[in-house]
């Protein structure tokens, strides 16, 4: 039953169809519709001119601009390594101190330092690089494999017990877990090392096991630590002395870390880096503890 | 399920019990695997069925007076599954969207990492939500714009129960660490072979049934469900054509390879937007808003154009999801003039919509049904407009990779395709239940506005993250370094995120508003003298007050 109506409110015929009450109208496509269609239909077409677009068999149409992604990547790095050159270069030449002493220069390290930091090191040490738990505080002046910018730019080279050849290497024995020293030894030793950042540690009370542990560091712990127990960077022995810990500096975390061993891990980033990258991050981790307050 | 016959209910339970041995055999074959899990899943699923059907079996025989009306029992199955996915989906997208500001909410689970949650969300709406919609929708569409009953009894419920078990069986898996590594086609090599199998019996159910057909034309929806249906089954299958570890194993290997790979997952990923996401529910607008608003279809040559320029352009409009990527040049400039000629004919659908609404926009002004209908057309004509410029090469140049991706996806995802599958349950409901109306007409208009606020609070906090996250990669300082590290972008994006957990958060209150409110409307009883003007296909109706009268 086809019976073609006019709608009321638009004046137009319907088609005649009727579904379950709905009803189409015969309205003819608005030209507007129509010429936009055409704008991006000829868009499309100058696109196929201009631009490789059409698959031929084997290749395809290239297009009369003769653009090409691959070739368009290549020109911009180029250009983008040209624009560095000139600083880069510098950075490369220069001495770690010809390059501090170059406010200019530095201000890119810091730009660029940055923006290295925050993708390559914020991970593990913070975006600030004041470190946590497990990872060392970057913008103090307390050192672990030594301060400034050759031997961080060394440690960031050949890592932390990384898998680099020649990779920094320390390791703190499990002492109490490999029966090195019995439980009372740790613990003594553990408050003797305690004290000798704190020394409310040391009261009258204690002085026997002071003493203890006093014996059991001097057999024992001065070998990386040293007899004054402020450490060595050589062998990547951390100060004891200071109030600084990367495991923690209460009695149960160093009796922990006695017990247990500690064995850190930085990975080596010459593979990743840049030397030139790696020159402006040890600069700029360098100054980071400098500007630090 | 009372109206099954027993022959019907045998051959149900045949299917069950064969589904609960292949259920007990991957239990026992993949007892050291994800797989093993999933068999027992399959075991419990048919069992619970085959108690449903079986507790049914020795009750009076059906009369033959149901076949003069349409089948509306599987219908009202899916629109609680509908709003059980719709739920579930929108809470793990919440929680997803919450733990990109506050990480520490996958309480350090393998679980609950957001990896994980992810897929289940978007599988949740897509899928779930989405496709229990669709299913639902469409069995009531292509039964009233054809005036014929479903073609069967059985297989509308297989089709039903048998997608939920894929749903159930893919998001159970991506929580246990099951994935393909595919956009939207996460799931496994056997959950996608029982897809296939529910789908062609889809097919053939819908095909059927517009064969029984007392109209002499097909209706616009049906085009459209119809181009759902068949396209989302070519799309499932050659994306998912993979060689499983063995068939004691979850794990699959996809044949595809490299760039191949991510141009056929690509094609699909763009197309499931284009006939999942977009045809299907192109049907739904197609039949509930020209019903609410009783008034004609603006143009039926409009519609032509838009079907077409839809089913055609869209296929070719993949590549633009891998701009600038290892996929050659041509074929990247390929999908984005095609993205770009598709403008005109999806914006001809949504103006063939807004345009449908003349002579009834006092009615989007009193009635928040027809206003989310008319909101979704206006929100799929802003997110295919946005689709086809973020396609054009420079600008996605900037665009790709960030949020604002993610806000484009949400205004077509939020704002059509939930707004429009919300306007049509509305619709719905009722009709189905002989129910005078909904429940509560406030809560109606509440959920419109949650969802109003919810999607435009989540779209422009990711247009904002997102060009600000694009512009940030992209500032160089004047010695050519990057200025920003990525850290950096995270930072500057942390407020938007809170911004969008909230938009959800909005949304997803509005869902759970909508399920109280259909429940509540199905809860009451009908009115007794409500006259029953939709449930057979006997004779000629008309909607009173539609009836077209001569102009002069």
């Amino acid at each position: 039953m086809e019976v073609k109506e006019v709608d009321p409110v638009s004046g137009r015929k319907t088609t005649g169809h009727i579904w379950n009450g709905i009803r189409e109208l015969d309205t003819p496509i608005p030209r507007g519709v129509l010429l936009f269609l055409i704008v991006t239909h000829i868009f499309a077409v100058l696109w196929w001119v201009l631009m490789p677009t059409w698959p031929l068999g084997k290749t395809y149409t290239k297009g009369v601009l003769g653009a090409d992604q691959k070739a368009t990547v290549e020109a911009s790095i180029t250009e983008g390594i040209g624009e560095r050159a000139p600083w880069v270069s510098r950075i490369e030449s220069l001495s770690y101190d010809e390059v501090r002493a170059d406010e200019p220069l530095m201000e890119t390290v810091r730009v660029n330092g940055h923006q290295l930091f925050g993708d390559n090191c914020a991970a593990c040490h913070g975006r600030d690089g004041k470190g946590r738990e497990n990872y060392p505080d970057l913008t103090d002046d307390d050192w672990i494999w030594g301060g400034g910018p050759e031997a961080i730019a060394q440690t960031l080279t050949v890592g932390i017990n990384s898998r680099h050849a020649e990779s920094r290497v320390g390791q703190m024995p499990a002492f109490g877990r490999d029966e090195m020293l019995d439980a009372g030894q740790v613990v003594d030793v553990a408050s003797y090392v305690a004290s000798l950042s704190d020394p409310a540690v040391s009261t009258a009370d204690n002085v026997d096991q002071m003493d203890r542990g006093r014996e059991v560091f001097q057999t024992t712990c001065i070998a990386c630590h040293g007899e004054d127990a402020k450490g060595n960077p050589e062998l990547g022995a951390p100060n004891l002395t200071d109030n600084r810990w990367i495991y923690g500096g209460s009695l149960q975390r160093i009796i922990a870390t006695i017990h247990g061993g500690r064995q850190g891990h930085m990975p080596t980033w010459d593979e990743r880096l840049a030397p030139a990258e790696i020159k402006v991050l040890a600069l700029y981790v360098d100054d980071l503890g400098k500007r630090a307050p | 399920m009372g109206q099954l016959t027993t022959g019907e209910r045998d051959f149900g339970a045949i299917i069950l019990i064969v589904l609960a041995i292949i259920g007990i055999a991957m239990a026992a074959a993949g007892r050291s695997d994800v797989l093993g899990i999933h068999g027992a899943m399959v075991l419990v699923y048919c069992l619970a069925l085959l108690f449903l059907l079986l507790s049914g079996a020795f009750g009076t025989p059906p009369s033959a007076a149901r076949l003069t009306r349409y089948y509306d029992d599987p219908i009202k199955v899916g629109v609680g599954l509908t709003l059980f996915w719709a739920i579930f989906g929108m809470f793990i997208g919440v929680w997803a969207a919450a733990q990109l500001a506050w990480p520490s909410l996958n309480f350090d689970t393998s679980w609950a990492s957001f990896g994980r949650i992810r897929p289940a969300h978007t599988s949740g709406v897509i899928f779930g939500f989405g496709g229990n919609a669709l299913i639902t929708t469409s069995f009531h569409v292509v039964q009233r714009t054809s005036r014929a009953r479903l073609a069967d009894q059985l297989s509308p419920w297989f089709v039903l129960l048998g997608f939920n078990l894929f749903c159930l069986i893919a998001i159970s898996g991506y929580f246990l660490g099951v994935t393909q590594s595919k956009e939207y086609a996460e799931a496994e090599w056997y959950a996608d072979i029982w897809l296939v199998i529910v789908w062609v019996t889809y097919f053939v159910l819908y095909v059927r049934t517009l064969a029984r057909r007392k109209e002499p034309h097909i209706y616009v929806a049906n085009w459209y469900y119809m181009a759902f249906i068949i396209v989302v089954a070519i799309l499932h299958i050659v994306n998912n054509l993979a060689v499983p570890l063995s068939f004691a194993h979850a794990k699959s290997y996809t044949i595809w390879a490299g760039v191949q790979d991510s141009m056929v997952q690509w094609w699909y990923g763009h197309n499931a937007v284009a006939f999942f996401l977009t045809a299907g529910f192109l049907a739904m607008l197609y039949y509930y808003l020209p019903k609410r608003a009783e008034r004609p279809i603006f143009s039926y040559r409009l519609s032509i154009l838009s079907f077409w320029g839809i089913t055609f352009f869209y296929m070719w409009a993949g590549s633009h999801h891998l701009h600038y990527t290892a996929l050659p040049h041509w074929v990247q400039n390929l999908g984005m003039t095609f993205s770009v000629m598709l403008l005109v004919p999806s914006w001809a659908s949504a103006g063939n919509a807004l345009l449908t609404l003349n002579g009834a926009w006092h009615k989007v002004r009193d009635d928040a049904t027809l206003r989310f209908m008319m909101m979704a057309a206006f929100f799929y004509g802003l997110s295919t407009f946005e689709g086809s410029f973020m396609a054009i090469r420079p600008v996605n140049a900037l665009s790709h990779y960030t949020d604002w991706t993610v806000g484009h996806v949400h205004a077509g995802a939020l704002g059509w395709v939930a707004m429009i599958t919300f306007g049509s349950l509305y619709t719905l409901v009722p009709a189905i239940w002989k129910r005078e109306r909904m429940h509560s007409a406030i809560l109606v208009e509440v959920h419109f506005w949650l969802a109003l606020a919810g999607t435009l609070i989540y779209v422009f906090a990711m247009w904002n993250s997102g060009i600000i996250q694009g512009l940030m990669w992209r500032t160089y300082s004047p010695d050519n370094t990057l200025v920003y590290s990525f850290v950096d972008t995270l930072l500057a994006m942390y407020p938007y995120y809170i911004a969008r957990a909230f938009g959800g958060l909005l949304f997803l209150i509005g869902a759970i508003v909508a399920a109280y409110n259909i429940w509540m409307t199905v809860r009451t009883p009908a009115a007794a003298t409500l006259a029953l003007d939709d449930d057979s296909p006997g004779d000629e109706r008309q909607i009173s007050g539609a009836t077209p009268t001569p102009a002069e």
